[in-house]
């Protein structure tokens, strides 16, 4: 299957005062189009990192980053944003969602940067909503809703524009585990019927089960790779 | 437009924050459009059609200073002169010391250069026929419930009468009405000054103004100057001016109107600008997460500076608004309460333009460090809490 993402040497410095901190070393990682990858690893082993680099939020210090052939290291501020826009779903560990909107409102978000009109946007919302199973609590506000429910919405966001790639950092992190294995089973949904690719970081080893293949980081480098059933 | 119900959602996600920020806006706007239309008032006092064909000649060294009675023959005989009436402050004050109502005692063809002020032909016959007699301005007629034929008691600030008491009587025998409502006459006395002349005993000859018609407005200064040379090099050099430069003078003699509203506004807005510039930048710090998220999904950093300066104007415009709606509504009912001196009508277009203009600048200018930090987010860190 063709590569979605091709990381090629990235090493990736944060400077920390006047301490420099090499938090990646010279990963070299192709992900193929329609995979469901696990990263794991210690913390500060680098996977939030590489899942930040991989989804245009952070650019490399040295090597570079192709997603879908489109070499997004080299793209200025505005473009990076744009090519997020088009191309990525986010999911966070805490959800993210603007507390002040409606379900409905929060999944219409990325919406706003198309040119839909306000029918449309509704529309298209309603589906991603109704796709995680969300469709009737639309018009509530995330206090209102469970974890499981605000990461689920938090997924109906990610998905509404139809992004090729879905990354994830910590999905689950915040839920139980009734809760965190309906994430996860809507996850593997997205990706075996939908063909999302899906970038998930995890601590959690039986949340890594759910993904077709496992990768560890430590220290800054990929250490060993383990493929699912 | 497709922002805005996020911009809206952003600026009342802490209800109560927002509330009070609202009403310190609403009351500084509030204080601005009251103070506007002073300055307004007062800076367009004596604009009107008829004032354009009118001067006004005092003393040259003060306007409290009095000129001889025998110069209205002389101002009348001056080429372009139409017509000459005189007057002289009275200052009567009405039961209470602090109750000052606007008095004149003029002479008898005062209201013949004001054609804008209506007097009832009747009235006019029984003012002309009777020495005490006053005429009220139908506005004082209605705020103090008097009726023609009553008598009404004035103390004078100045000036005492033959038996040296400053509380002077006076038959109410008819009332003024300005054609506009705008004329100044409709809140204030006049008294015969031959009266006043005859009666107080510190008069006796002078006269405190003279007001001329001229017949072509076009040779105003040349009438101007005129008039003023037949005074010159005498105890009572003139100074004649529109009736619109001598009212400013007039006011600018007692305090500097524009300077104190400008003084006063720079003050409240300067505190306006601290207190809601605080509120924007806690209410974006706060949103840090939100801001990094809307970033995230693909809002690049113009557009979420746009939105932060957005929310900011609105705040300010939306305070602005309702504190210039109130503004007019108080502003109607502002000619009452100030005896005339400040015109309501002035609440208008001026007031809303230049207060929507100062909303907008404000806002723009509160909202620019919380947006600037805005835009140079890095989401990374914003994520990580850092």
């Amino acid at each position: 299957m063709a590569n979605l993402v091709e990381i090629r040497n990235v090493s990736k410095v944060y400077e920390r005062g006047k301490q420099k901190v090499e938090v990646l070393h010279h990963i070299e990682l192709d992900i193929a189009k329609g995979d469901f990858l696990a990263l794991m690893g210690p913390s500060g082993s680098g996977k939030t990192t590489l899942l930040n680099l991989i989804g245009g939020l952070d650019s490399p210090t040295d090597g570079s980053i192709s997603v879908g052939g489109e070499r997004i290291d080299r793209l200025g501020e505005g473009a990076l944003a744009k090519w997020r826009s088009e191309h990525v779903g986010f999911i966070f560990q805490f959800y993210n969602l603007l507390p002040m909107l409606s379900a409905q409102k929060n999944v219409e978000l990325p919406l706003l940067l198309t040119n839909l009109s306000a029918a449309q946007r509704k529309n298209n919302a309603s589906i991603a909503l109704q796709l995680v199973g969300l469709a009737e609590r639309a018009s509530h506000k995330p206090t209102e809703l469970s974890g499981g429910q605000q990461q689920r919405v938090a997924i109906a966001r990610a998905i509404v524009s139809d992004p090729d790639l879905l990354v994830c950092d910590e999905p689950t992190g915040d839920l139980d585990r009734q809760s965190a294995e309906d994430v996860l089973g809507l996850l593997q949904t997205l990706n075996r019927q939908h063909g999302k690719t899906i970038i998930m970081v995890t601590h959690d080893p039986k949340a890594a089960e759910y993904a077709s293949h496992t990768l560890h980081l430590d220290k800054g480098t990929l250490v060993e790779q383990a493929q699912h059933a | 437009m497709k922002y805005l119900h996020l911009i809206w959602a952003a600026l009342f996600r802490r209800k109560t924050r927002t509330i009070l920020t609202l009403l310190s806006i609403i009351m500084a706007f509030l204080l601005f459009g009251l103070l506007d239309a002073v300055r307004v008032s007062f800076a367009e006092a004596g604009q009107s059609a008829n004032g354009a064909e009118r001067l006004q000649t005092g003393a040259k060294l003060s306007f409290i200073q009095p000129l001889p009675k025998s110069l209205q023959q002389q101002i009348a005989a001056v080429p372009g002169v139409k017509d000459v009436a005189h007057a002289n402050w009275f200052g009567g004050a009405y039961q209470d010391p602090h109750n000052q109502i606007f008095t004149f005692a003029v002479s008898d063809n005062y209201l013949d250069v004001y054609p804008e002020v209506e007097v009832d032909a009747n009235d006019r016959k029984a003012f002309d026929a009777t020495a005490d007699g006053v005429l009220v301005g139908d506005i004082l007629m209605k705020k103090y419930k008097w009726k023609i034929g009553d008598r009404l008691p004035l103390q004078s600030q100045i000036f005492p009468n033959k038996e040296g008491s400053k509380n002077w009587s006076f038959q109410i025998v008819g009332t003024m009405k300005s054609k506009d409502n705008k004329a100044f006459q409709s809140q204030m006395i006049v008294l015969h000054w031959k009266t006043f002349d005859e009666t107080t005993p510190y008069n006796r000859g002078a006269v405190g103004w003279y007001v001329s018609r001229v017949s072509d407005v076009n040779q105003s200064d040349r009438v101007a100057k005129a008039i003023d040379a037949l005074s010159a090099n005498s105890d009572h050099e003139t100074k004649t001016q529109t009736e619109q430069a001598a009212t400013k003078n007039w006011i600018k003699q007692m305090a500097d109107i524009g300077l104190i509203v400008t003084s006063i506004m720079g003050a409240v807005f300067f505190t306006l600008v601290l207190l809601t510039g605080n509120t924007m930048m806690q209410a974006v710090r706060e949103r840090t997460n939100e801001l990094a998220v809307l970033k995230t999904i693909g809002f690049s950093s113009r557009k979420v500076l746009g939105m932060v300066l957005a929310e900011s104007v609105m705040l300010l415009l939306l305070g602005g608004l309702v504190g210039l709606a109130l503004v007019s509504i108080i502003g109607a009912a502002l000619p009452a309460m100030s005896g005339g001196m400040i015109n309501g009508a002035h609440v208008g277009a001026k007031s809303w333009g230049l207060g929507i203009a100062l909303a907008v600048a404000i806002g723009f200018v509160v909202g620019a460090v919380p947006a600037l930090r805005a835009m140079r987010l890095n989401i990374v860190d914003a994520l990580a809490g850092r």
